[in-house]
């Protein structure tokens, strides 16, 4: 059990008085991908930065690929791969040049930077766009060139912080899908998120942080099935008082329920049958969802609903 | 495998391979005044007194001292703006930690792109005042790594200064700074101008320092109180760069 990639152990951040990371312990085993969910504040990034050797850690032990991010930081940096939440490409150069400078920061030769730079621009699919200026690229094209960037040093280890955060669709798939090629070739990943289906298509597992805390912590199958219901039934109505005495019914029975803003959401093993016995008692509700639970119930049950800035 | 700050330097020459006007305008600056004072007014002052004491053509007394000012602001220009916009706006540094490059590396770095730059500029206008008849000792050689070593001290304190500043407007005290510095430091005139109390004042600010070393080894006139002169900016950019890159780890990696 000691050849964990990463091991934290009660783990801490502080920045004078506000404690970002409350004394967290997990570890990321070889070529696993593992998960930070949580909502904005829940300090998954104040987290990556430790595991990043950018921030010291305040209180509690790191090991990172077996070293301390305290006295071998560069030598750490030197096997890592990081993809951080603001991109920081270099605005004055192209995007083959942000790959030779960066493979240099590492110390690489340049006929082997040379080499990979052209790999890595296919991987990203960003070969044609090998000669413009970082500033004339698109969101998720910039995205996909920290990706390749972070991958120069043809890194163990890669971490992502909030890889997907701000892109369509179309780019969010594409970079989940290069960032899947990866874990396939036996690289570990280790990203955090907040959002759900991005933990369920690439996580293996996860922990959920709210307030500095680790909540809980499982496979996406496992969290849902601990934290959660296998169905959701979601409930809509148009008039006000249907809804109320819709609620009313329901607090009757003990079934887990939530009533929230638009809908009232029902937590159950079997929805259909569910509705019918609803039916039954008398609600009817404009619309109804029956659906498979998801990462987000779980997600929103343990971290709450109040907006967290 | 080479130190790996000079990778730091290898990223601006890139950066800068695309930035060739601005590169240029570098070297009109110090012999725009070279023509203007030293040639124009220099013409109209004749002569004044020189390092040695002996009195000496006005062009040749003002060209080493335009040497240090030109010194002091290249590096202080790229230590300060260039050096700000980078650390706060286009994130490179941050770019640059996260790979096994430290801060003290980046403080190296960018100091050694500043004198790198400062020195081509430099060994320009010492060219020029050659070819101008304005040196008038082979000790004028000198002058050069004189040039590097005004321009390290000033990239070393401009960069430490740097870290402290919250936002461009606080560049103004930069410019507050450095223009009584340019004019007053004996630059366009002997100390002997001054009563002795300023004098005093004056041999304690630090462009002083370099125009001194300039000025006498341009005339080829050694002493050695130039040894206190390179002391002093030693020590100045030795402490700035320390300064810089403590701060640097506590900016970037909070």
């Amino acid at each position: 059990m000691s050849d964990a990639l990463i091991e934290g152990k009660k783990l801490t951040k502080r920045f004078e008085d506000f404690v970002a990371v409350d004394g967290i312990d997990f570890r990321v085993e070889p070529g696993e991908a593992f998960g930070f969910l949580g909502p904005n504040g829940a300090g998954k990034t104040s987290t990556m930065r430790m595991i990043s050797c950018v921030s010291p850690v305040t209180d509690g032990e790191l090991r990172v690929l077996g070293m301390n991010p305290a006295t071998q930081g560069s030598e750490i940096r030197a096997r890592l791969g990081a993809v951080p939440q603001e991109d920081t490409l270099d605005l004055e150069l192209t995007v083959r040049e942000n790959l030779l400078i960066y493979g240099r920061y590492f110390g690489l030769a340049r006929p082997v930077i040379r080499e990979r730079a052209d790999e890595l621009m296919s991987f990203v699919q960003l070969t044609d766009r090998s000669g413009d200026r970082v500033d004339e690229l698109s969101g998720g094209m910039k995205r996909r060139l920290t990706i390749a960037r972070a991958l120069i040093n043809r890194p163990e280890l890669v971490l992502l912080d909030e890889p997907t955060t701000g892109l369509d669709p179309q780019a969010r798939h594409l970079v989940w899908e290069r960032l899947y090629q990866l874990k396939r070739q036996g690289v570990t990943l280790v990203l955090t998120t907040h959002y759900m289906d991005e933990a369920e298509q690439l996580c293996d597992r996860l922990v959920i942080m709210d307030g500095g805390l680790i909540v809980a912590e499982g496979s996406p199958r496992q969290l849902i099935d601990q934290h959660s219901t296998r169905e959701v039934v979601e409930l809509r109505f148009d008039a006000d008082d249907d809804r109320a005495k819709a609620l009313a019914l329901i607090s009757r029975t003990d079934v887990p329920h939530e009533n929230l803003a638009d809908r009232i959401l029902i937590y159950t093993a079997d929805g259909e049958t569910e509705v019918e016995q609803l039916g039954r008692s008398g609600v009817h509700p404009e619309t109804v969802l029956v659906r498979r639970s998801s990462l987000e119930d779980v997600f929103l049950r343990l971290t709450g609903r109040t907006l967290e800035e | 495998m080479t130190a790996l700050y000079f990778h730091v330097i290898e990223r601006n020459v890139l950066a800068y391979r695309r930035l060739w006007g601005i590169f240029l305008t570098g070297f009109a600056e110090p012999l725009l005044y070279l023509a203007s004072i030293g040639i124009g007014v220099g013409a109209l002052v004749g002569t004044v007194k020189g390092p040695g004491g002996q009195m000496v053509p006005y062009d040749q007394f003002v060209a080493p001292g335009l040497l240090a000012a030109a010194a002091m602001n290249g590096s202080v220009f790229d230590t300060t703006f260039n050096f700000f916009f980078k650390y706060k706006y286009a994130k490179t540094f941050d770019a640059m930690l996260a790979t096994p490059l430290g801060p003290v590396d980046v403080a190296r770095g960018e100091l050694g792109w500043a004198l790198m730059r400062g020195t081509i500029y430099a060994a320009a206008f010492l060219f020029f005042m050659a070819i101008l008849g304005l040196t008038s000792s082979w000790w004028a050689i000198l002058c050069l790594p004189a040039a590097m070593l005004i321009g390290f001290a000033f990239a070393g304190a401009g960069m430490a200064c740097t870290t402290f500043m919250r936002s461009f407007v606080d560049f103004d005290y930069v410019n507050m700074a450095l223009l009584p510095l340019f004019l007053f430091s004996a630059t366009f005139f002997p100390l002997s101008q001054y009563p002795a109390g300023v004098q005093w004042i004056i041999r304690c600010t630090p462009l002083y320092q370099g125009v001194a070393l300039e000025r006498a080894l341009a005339f080829g006139e050694l002493s050695w109180t130039l040894s206190i002169n390179v002391l002093y900016l030693a020590a100045m950019g030795l402490i700035g760069l320390h300064i810089a890159g403590r701060r640097l780890a506590l900016l970037l990696q909070p």
